[in-house]
């Protein structure tokens, strides 16, 4: 159970100081918290409130509203397969079936060795390109009972690690608005006139 | 009242009125007010609409959907939520249609879809507003064959709240309610969609002053109260509306009971004082009425020892004292009671010519401050700026806290906090400043000369809260603070936060110190063997007095001392006469609050054992001295009181009440 | 990579050769960089706008009539213009949450070509004068987030986002941030809520119209990622050459997804108004026709929120004021195609599962009925149901929407179409989109539903008497 680390309460400052109302974070400090940990934990929770100004009930009742926050450990991998329309008629709940039977667990469910979390997911906006998968985040195309076989097989032989990090890293580039560059941020309230740009002249 | 009245006080009325409309409600011709909810003005028609998330305190969200109506639109008939669309001139409004009726019971069996069937095992039924739209808006059947939400049941989301979640609605008033009017957001909705429910951070309970409103306004059984749960059902309750004197806000409250029992208090929306929300204290204070540790017969010093005897032995002890004192007659406290009973005992003490008494005790501010140009809490909140002098409002005056805060967050009251640590209103303070005790003057004048600050006050009106923050330092720093603030702002006005439930009363009606003979003063009197007979009318001065050793010198120096109270109290240990007093709902009375405003308090059980209200012990009393008491019930006393005390009465007698 | 065929950069995607507004760099490999965007005439929309006042720069997408990509089809131009005048600050919410079943589009031009839609971000705040943009993309979409976040911190270091733009006055910041995982935040209220911190639950409009009251209770613009990334070739090609592409009501181009049983399911920028559903479906350059030996049974025309199409509607364009009155809605784009192999219970199934499931639980007839129906639904599809579960599907749906729903016509069945829109009893459209699958498989297929129940009369229990 841990809060968030130095480090990252420096990278929870930067992202805050972007946004004119400090809640406006709440979301990327969990992601962030769950990159830390792999699961958003309750200290986690508990600090970012500290942080955005919330309560840590707030801030639960923010983050248990959204798919992507776990609360307990899960696998190194999460392995989201897509079973809404375009995925079911192209023959997800076969792909689904057929994944239990490699993995040996039902859908929710963590592998003995933890590497391998499988779940049902919605729509992955890849409806193209069913059925669809996504491993951390990031995809797999048309997949087949045996293109997921290899799949778990080149996890399970950390083939995979430079293209796919752990559980909890989404994006692998930070947005970084240099000091000097920025337009600057404004509460709304402090905000009493149209941007001194908007004065009706052309800009150039 | 109703809620646009209440914001039309803030805005006072104007002769001819611009946000005066007319809309049409089934056919009916209304009159309503521009920015007002369809759902509000039908209430005043008594047009009802049913609805669960909607509470007119509250600001509305529109989630359950039960309130739709039909209103006359540029395309047809258009449904509307009642509780989110405000009214426009002209607009046709229909409450009951056919579609309007079809989304009603519609609504009604979606609800219930999931909502156990266990009403008769359930708090709420018989009150419940899920049950009686169910019967008076319902389909009559539920289709619904699936398999119901399941959840623990109940859990204790605090000491004093049980939820169970499977027969919560979701309307959001319990999480709306913590975050918007108590500000302690400990509850909150979690989860999504089918499997939203409300709950608090896992170990982090619900504990809130206010936490008992919740269950109050829960519009099913899902929020029940530790102390009323199973306690009885609604059919066998009676109740009577009264006020709630734990501390001096005098929240306007039913108090209910059954079979000669307190069992529970509800809060009664009066617009001028509490709107509908009671605080947990005053709420659940019905339990200490039924201690089992009150005091039920007399008692009597008899070597060394207190044994309980008759009343008439006990009376004809402190009657004797009395005689023999010669003047010497001293009476702290008073503040526990009603105005009756302090009126009478201020009539004792003028009979045997006492000039020592004091309803506080050295915890308040000098009865001066009672001269200042006064404040009501309408007031108060309706000000530019509130310079808070006091003590933690939250802890002392907590639906004071409520109302001060619903200004400083909705309605853009400043306050200037002038305090010597961080209070519970810290943060909602537009300016707080720190100070060492003692220095509370001069922070008032340096604040008054930063520019920003004195442009604020000189913005509109300023009300000073002023109390006693600090019982280890003197009274008189207090007051040099709001006077330094008059000084400067003359136009300013009082709101004195003297905490004990009727201090106000008590002094107005004759408990007050005589020549500024305090309760400190009256002390070190006893103290030093001046005091012939020490009466403790509801006052233990051991606890109360922040210099306890002055107190057990007193104790000790006084040479007879009386104790009235409820309860054994440490002072009352050391007494020679021990009467027990009928509490709070065991007597019939009126009651001071701290804006002046006088209500009535009610008697719903019978006093315990032998118990007396404090009057009729005063009338024994003055008759045993052989003084005629000319009192020989309640009423009699009022009218010989708003006779011969003449601040009294002019203050309004009567609040305006509505149920939510 | 051949015009024509597919590629890996951009999987799914066939460019043909038709006009291409936003999708004109798809098939180069490094299209989201930084060099290759300004090389191949990247900010010279941006450029031209700034030499102009504000006000032309907006008029001249008024009259370009760019409708919303999002699903409501409402034209940018207007929507920045329902602000009120002098309320300040104003902000830009770009809607990159992408999560409608079938849609396809937004994810790749965040992923192919970011600095067009950072571009279209920029000349939106000049027009409308927001002073501040927060590009909110889908938190699933890793690959979209790198690349965009790349593609700022390239483009502030450039000078192109931030202070003093293009050397010029004109000075915004666009934040990047991102979801974690919920449908209905699409939804642009919900959006809002989202990007406040909160649960994102959709607020009630009125009175919360975003352009009045938004983030932060203030004047906020959303708009739709594919909307915005048109703006950069507006600016440098001007109106009069947009409107020359498409029909007057429905100008430019749109980008579409066609998937389930088509031959080559795939993502495609159209011509709006003018292609029609019977074009994309078999026409060559687009999906070339059903899966070998089908026949087409249904198509879902504009997202899972819409109501089925049968082959009578193929010769529909892309023109909302002809797909309305045929029964449906254009949406997000996303065509999803049934052949005779389909079983339509449990087609319908998937995607009331997904509304179901996505409901954020704000209102009650969402809440409880989407949850009621999926579960009747999924009875029915294991063969539990009874034939009284067919009428309370409709029952529950009445509660959702009253009155009659939208379905479209069908020779088969003698049935005319009932028109778009519906009425709601929800808050958002989440609720309705949950009964809309099973509305249109129920009312166009209802015998594969009779073949599935068993006749039993249905004796209900009484709820209130219960509750005595
Ligand atoms: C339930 C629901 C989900 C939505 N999802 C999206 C979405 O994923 N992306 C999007 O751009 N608009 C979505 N919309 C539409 C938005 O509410 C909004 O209309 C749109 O973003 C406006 O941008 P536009 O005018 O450029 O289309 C959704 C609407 C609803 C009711
Ligand atoms: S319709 Fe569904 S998703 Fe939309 S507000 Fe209501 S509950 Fe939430
Ligand atoms: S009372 Fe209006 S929606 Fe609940």
């Amino acid at each position: 159970m841990a809060r968030l680390t130095e480090e990252n309460v420096r990278l929870a400052q930067e992202i805050i100081s972007r946004y004119p109302r400090p809640r406006s974070a709440t979301i990327p400090l969990l992601h962030l918290a769950q990159e830390q940990d792999g699961y958003v934990t309750e200290d986690a929770m508990a600090h970012i409130g500290e942080l955005v100004g919330a309560s840590s009930a707030e801030v639960y009742g923010t983050a248990s509203f959204y798919e992507m926050f776990k609360f307990h450990p899960v696998g190194k991998y999460v392995i989201n397969i897509c079973g809404t329309m375009s995925c079911a008629l192209m023959g997800a709940e076969e792909l689904m079936h057929h994944a239990e039977q490699k993995l040996g667990v039902k859908m929710g469910g963590t592998t003995a060795d933890g590497l391998i979390t499988v779940e049902r997911a919605e729509c992955q906006a890849a409806c193209t390109e069913a059925p669809c998968l996504q491993t951390n985040y990031r995809y797999s195309f048309r997949v087949t009972p045996e293109s997921f076989d290899a799949l778990v097989d080149d996890l399970r032989a950390g083939r995979l690690n430079d293209e796919i990090p752990a559980h909890g890293v989404v994006a692998r580039v930070r947005q970084h608005i240099p000091a000097d560059k920025g337009a600057g941020v404004h509460a709304p309230e402090d905000v009493k006139a149209a941007p001194a740009w908007f004065d009706g002249k052309a800009a150039l | 009242m109703s809620t646009t009245e209440t914001n039309a006080e803030e805005t006072p009325e104007v002769p001819v009125d611009p946000n005066a409309v007319s809309i049409t409600i089934n056919g009916r011709t209304v009159a309503a007010r521009k920015g007002e909810l369809i759902i509000s003005a039908a209430d005043r028609e008594g047009e009802f609409i049913p609805r669960f998330c909607y509470h007119p305190r509250m600001s509305p969200v529109g989630m359950c959907r039960q309130c739709m109506v039909e209103v006359e639109g540029p395309r047809g008939p258009m449904m509307v939520v009642s509780c989110m669309t405000p009214v426009a001139d002209g607009q046709v409004v229909r409450t009951e249609t056919e579609q309007v009726k079809r989304a009603q019971e519609g609504m009604i069996e979606l609800l219930l879809a999931n909502h156990p069937l266990d009403c008769p095992v359930c708090d709420k039924g018989g009150e419940c507003p899920l049950q009686d739209q169910a019967f008076s808006h319902g389909p009559g059947e539920s289709r619904f064959v699936e398999e119901k939400r399941h959840y623990e049941k109940p859990i204790a989301i605090s000491d004093l709240v049980f939820l169970d979640r499977e027969r919560c609605i979701l309307c959001d008033r319990c999480t709306r309610f913590a975050r918007e009017v108590a500000g302690d957001p400990l509850i909150s909705f979690t989860q999504r969609g089918n499997n939203t429910q409300v709950m608090t951070f896992p170990d982090e309970p619900f504990a809130s002053y206010f936490s008992g409103n919740t269950v109050q306004i829960c519009p099913v059984g899902a929020l029940t109260a530790e102390p009323y749960r199973f306690k009885a059902r609604p059919w066998d309750l009676e109740q009577r509306e009264s006020t709630c004197t734990t501390c001096s806000v005098g929240c306007r409250t039913v108090v209910q009971s059954s079979r000669d029992e307190l069992v529970r208090y509800q809060g009664v929306d009066s617009d001028p004082v509490n709107w509908g929300w009671l605080c947990d204290r005053g709420r659940f204070n019905f339990q200490s009425v039924n201690s089992e540790n009150r005091l039920e017969t007399p008692m009597m010093k008899s070597n060394g020892t207190l044994a309980t005897t008759s009343w008439s032995a006990a009376l004809d002890a402190v009657a004797r004292a009395m005689r023999n004192a010669s003047g010497s007659v001293a009476v702290l406290g008073g503040a526990r009671g009603t105005n009756e009973d302090a009126f009478m005992w201020a009539r004792l003490a003028d009979a045997v010519g006492s000039t020592m008494r004091d309803a506080q005790l050295d915890d308040g501010l000098p009865a001066s401050v009672l001269g200042y140009p006064q404040a009501t809490i309408d007031l108060t909140c309706n000000s530019k700026t509130v310079i808070l002098l006091a003590p933690d409002v939250k802890e002392e005056l907590p639906v004071l806290y409520v109302r001060l805060r619903d200004a400083a967050t909705k309605h853009g009251l400043k306050v200037i906090e002038v305090a010597s640590h961080d209070t519970g209103f810290t943060k909602y303070a537009w300016r707080s400043v720190k100070c060492e005790p003692g220095t509370q003057a001069d922070a008032v004048r340096a604040l008054l000369g930063d520019a920003a600050v004195a442009a604020q006050l000189a913005s509109g009106d300023v009300t000073i809260v002023a109390g006693r923050a600090n019982l280890a330092e003197s009274a008189a720093f207090t007051m040099a603070a709001v006077d330094a603030v008059l000084s400067a702002v003359p136009a300013a006005k009082v709101l004195p936060a003297l905490r004990r439930g009727n201090v106000r009363g008590a002094l107005s009606v004759g408990l007050a110190p005589v020549d500024g003979k305090d309760a400190a003063a009256i002390l070190e009197a006893a103290a030093t063997g001046k005091v012939e007979c020490l009466v403790l009318l509801g006052a233990d001065p051991l606890s109360d007095v922040a210099d306890a050793d002055l107190a057990r010198r007193a104790l000790a120096g006084a040479r007879f001392v009386v104790s009235v109270d409820t309860f054994m109290s440490a002072s009352s240990a050391h007494a020679d006469v021990v009467l027990p007093a009928a509490a709070y709902g065991e007597k019939e009375g009126t009651t001071t609050n701290l804006e002046g405003r006088v209500t009535n308090v009610v008697q719903k059980i019978t006093p315990r054992g032998t118990s007396r209200a404090d009057w009729m012990i005063a009338a024994e009393l003055l008759h045993m001295l052989g003084h005629d008491a000319g009192v020989a019930n309640i009423a009699e006393v009022q009218k010989l009181m708003s006779k011969s005390v003449p601040s009294f009465g002019s203050v309004a007698t009567s609040v305006d009440v509505k149920k939510n | 990579m051949s015009a024509g065929g597919t590629n890996s950069f951009a999987p799914g995607f066939y460019a043909g050769d038709r006009p291409k507004v936003v999708t004109s760099r798809f098939e180069l490999e490094d299209s989201h960089t930084l060099q290759r965007y300004v090389a191949t005439g990247g900010y010279e929309g941006l450029r031209k706008a700034l030499a102009r006042p504000a006000t032309e720069v907006h008029d001249e997408v008024k009259s370009a009539t760019i409708l919303g990509r999002g699903g409501a089809g409402f034209p940018a131009g207007n929507k920045w213009g329902l602000t009120p005048a002098d309320v300040w600050p104003r902000y830009l919410v770009v809607n990159g949450d992408e999560s409608e079943p079938g849609t396809y589009k937004d994810r790749l031009l965040m992923e192919r070509d970011p600095h067009q839609l950072i571009e279209g971000c920029l000349i939106a705040c000049y027009a409308a004068g927001l002073s501040q943009c927060f590009l909110y993309i889908r938190g699933e979409m890793a690959l979209a987030q790198e690349r965009v976040a790349t593609a700022l911190n390239d483009a502030y270091a450039a000078g192109y986002v931030g202070k003093n733009i293009l050397g010029s006055k004109f000075s915004v910041d666009i934040v990047l941030h991102w979801g974690a995982g919920a449908y209905v935040v699409g939804e642009e209220t919900a959006l809002i809520e989202s990007l406040e911190g909160n649960r994102g639950m959709p607020r009630l409009k009125p009175p919360y119209f975003p352009a009045a009251i938004g983030l932060y209770g203030q004047p906020t613009i959303v708009n739709n990622v594919e909307t915005l990334s048109n703006l950069p070739w507006l600016m440098v090609n001007g109106s009069a050459a947009y409107t020359a592409i498409g029909t007057a009501t429905s100008p430019g181009t749109r980008m579409v997804a066609v998937s389930g049983h088509v031959k080559r399911p795939g993502v495609y920028e159209i011509i709006n108004g003018v292609t029609t559903f019977r074009d994309l479906l078999f026409g060559d350059e687009f999906c070339r026709g059903m899966r070998e030996g089908r026949t087409l049974k249904a198509f879902v025309p504009g997202g899972g929120s819409a109501p089925w199409f049968l082959p009578d509607q193929l010769d529909l364009p892309f023109e909302a004021s002809q797909v309305g009155p045929a029964g449906s809605m254009l949406g997000s784009g996303a065509i999803m195609v049934m052949d005779d192999t389909t079983d339509i219970p449990k087609a319908a199934l998937t995607l009331t599962r997904f509304y179901a499931h996505e409901s954020c639980g704000k209102c009650t007839p969402c809440r409880e009925g989407g949850t009621w129906l999926e579960r009747i639904l999924s009875r029915i599809v294991d063969g539990k149901g009874t034939d009284a579960d067919l009428d309370q599907l409709f029952e529950v749906g009445e509660s959702i929407c009253p009155g009659s729903f939208p379905h479209a016509s069908s020779e088969r069945l003698g049935i005319s179409a009932v028109p778009f829109p519906y009425r709601m009893n929800t808050i958002c459209f989440v609720g309705p989109s949950a009964y809309a699958p099973v509305n249109s498989a129920l009312v166009l297929f209802r015998e594969e539903f009779e073949a599935r129940v068993t006749k039993r009369t249905h004796i209900p229990v009484t709820a209130v008497g219960a509750a005595q």
